[in-house]
């Protein structure tokens, strides 16, 4: 086996393994954390298909980001094991055949999939080919939903901003 | 047998990378007493050994012998993770920063970088974002309310401040065309005057202060250490913590500190260069050791520096509220960085056209 095919398999089994311990966890921070493991082994197989951008990407916005919040909310609702309220039968079922369409949807795609390998395409996740690519074919699309970005990141400061009146009553309250 | 002596190469890099860090750091803690006894004028640390200098070492000792308590009621498995996880990401993002040019042995060429990844500073925000967990799991598995607020503190504290940080490299990066800190280092000392006018800090000056002051809020150093603010919170998410776990949560914070200034350093100050002198001139008079140790040394000085700064600072300028620090980094950093990033953008497709 080459050293990358050894990557492959400790990182698959890293993510599995993992994963199924996100759902098997009693306790729902240790579930977060062992998400987190996830997207490392995740960003592994990025690096491994050779788009290192993407696997930073991914560490920075999901493992950096969007899981603090998680843990965050988490943490403050102090959310125990004891506490977790029993879901009723019909909720159970639900789950399960949800769950189940889920899986079969998956398992069909995994099936008809022609083997495409589009990490070999030049490097395509390389950050100039990445960005030749977006800028070039996905000028649109990409600019609008930097648009979109840039409206809820003013959005966030203009949310935080008080308004003069609020602040004075409150003074007055005190 | 090639691969065999690459692998050795590269692992006496990282180890003599992470002992020097951690000496340096052992020594910053030693630098912060003494400057501080100095602008408090009184003398500081002067018991262990001649002016103090085995200081470090008899904290370190103090701290090795204390008796380890587990608190009873916290996640042990994550408790003892916490302060392993601090200490992991601060040491983390020396792997990508360029601590001098290469040197030659026996024929080898062995640059002085452990990986120069084409993301280099990506791979630092990368870092830097996961310096959270240190402090939240701590914080959390103390099950102490101080600890928690502290580190839900700590935690909100440092992503706010990644948003300006990035936004006020992205200006940078628009003139440098590169992510790879060796590069831009490379990039820097192509300037006039021996490098001197290459200079990040010459062309981005509001993007360098964008950048401190946001490297200042991601160590939680004054004016923005409010999670360790120990009148609001007794002393902060390692409150629970004792023995040389809390040496280690104590000491990541100084490791970061070397790391933060060595990225400022690289980024705006031109790195390894040496200022007023030609380097490839150098090398052919001297050979590319000398250059690599003087590169190394100038590398080293700037460092120093912002050590210093980070030193005086907290020694002169009292904390924020916390208020304040979101008020500073949502409503007056950001769009400060938005704006410098449209300058520079301007500035560079004028001149380009």
């Amino acid at each position: 086996m080459s050293i990358t095919e050894i990557l492959f398999w400790v990182l698959s089994t890293a993510a599995i393994v993992a994963a199924l311990l996100v759902i098997f966890s009693k306790n729902p921070v240790h579930s977060v954390l062992w998400l987190i493991v996830v997207f490392f082994a995740i960003s592994g197989h990025y690096v491994l298909l050779n788009a290192q951008f993407l696997a930073i990407v991914n560490m920075i916005v999901y493992a950096g980001a969007i899981m603090v919040l998680f843990l965050f909310v988490i943490m403050l609702m102090n959310m125990n094991a004891d506490q977790e309220p029993t879901k009723s039968k019909w909720m159970k079922i639900a789950g399960v055949i949800s769950g189940g369409s889920l899986t079969l949807l998956l398992i069909a795609a995994l099936k008809y999939n022609t083997a495409t390998t589009g990490g070999e395409e030049a490097g395509i996740g390389l950050i100039q080919q990445l960005g030749k690519t977006l800028f070039n074919e996905y000028v649109v699309p990409f600019e609008i939903s930097s648009v979109l970005f840039l409206s809820a990141m003013v959005g966030a400061v203009v949310l935080g901003k008080k308004e003069k009146n609020i602040v004075n009553s409150d003074i007055a309250n005190q | 047998m090639i691969d065999l002596w690459f692998g050795l190469e590269k692992l006496l890099l990282i180890g003599a990378i992470i002992s020097f860090s951690l000496v340096v750091a052992m020594y910053t803690t030693f630098a912060e007493r003494k400057i501080a006894g100095f602008m408090q004028d009184r003398r500081g640390p002067n018991r262990a050994g001649p002016f103090g200098i085995l200081q470090p070492l008899a904290d370190g000792l103090k701290l090795f012998f204390k008796e380890e308590i587990i608190p009873l009621t916290s996640n042990k498995s994550l408790f003892v993770i916490g302060p392993a996880l601090a200490m992991l990401t601060a040491m983390l993002t020396s792997a990508v920063i360029p601590w001098g040019d290469h040197i030659e042995i026996a024929g080898r060429t062995i640059s002085l970088q452990v990986a120069d990844v084409n993301i280099g500073i990506l791979y630092v925000f990368g870092v830097v974002s996961l310096g959270v967990y240190g402090i939240m799991i701590g914080g959390w598995s103390s099950n102490n309310k101080f600890s928690l607020l502290a580190a839900v503190r700590g935690a909100s504290q440092i992503i706010s401040y990644e948003l300006a940080m990035g936004l006020s490299l992205i200006s940078l990066l628009l003139m440098t065309g590169s992510l790879s800190l060796k590069t831009i280092v490379e990039q820097q000392m192509q300037g006039g005057w021996g490098g001197f006018l290459g200079w990040n800090i010459l062309y981005q000056p509001i993007g360098f202060l964008i950048f401190l002051i946001c490297v200042f809020a991601e160590c939680n150093r004054t004016p923005f250490d409010l999670p360790e603010a120990e009148n609001e919170l007794n002393f902060g998410y390692h409150q629970e913590y004792s023995s040389m776990k809390l040496g280690l949560y104590l000491f990541s914070e100084y490791v970061n500190m070397f790391i933060s200034s060595a990225v400022v350093s690289t980024l705006f100050f031109g790195g390894y260069d040496i200022p007023f002198v030609d380097e490839i001139a150098l090398t052919a008079t001297m050979g590319a050791n000398m250059v690599a140790l003087f590169g190394f040394l100038a590398f080293f000085a700037k460092i120093a520096f912002f050590l210093f700064l980070f030193i005086w600072v907290r020694w002169t300028i009292p904390r924020f509220r916390y208020d304040q620090l979101m008020d500073l980094g949502w409503k007056k950093l950001i769009p400060l960085a938005l704006a410098n990033l449209l300058i520079t953008a301007i500035v560079i497709l004028a001149l380009n056209k």
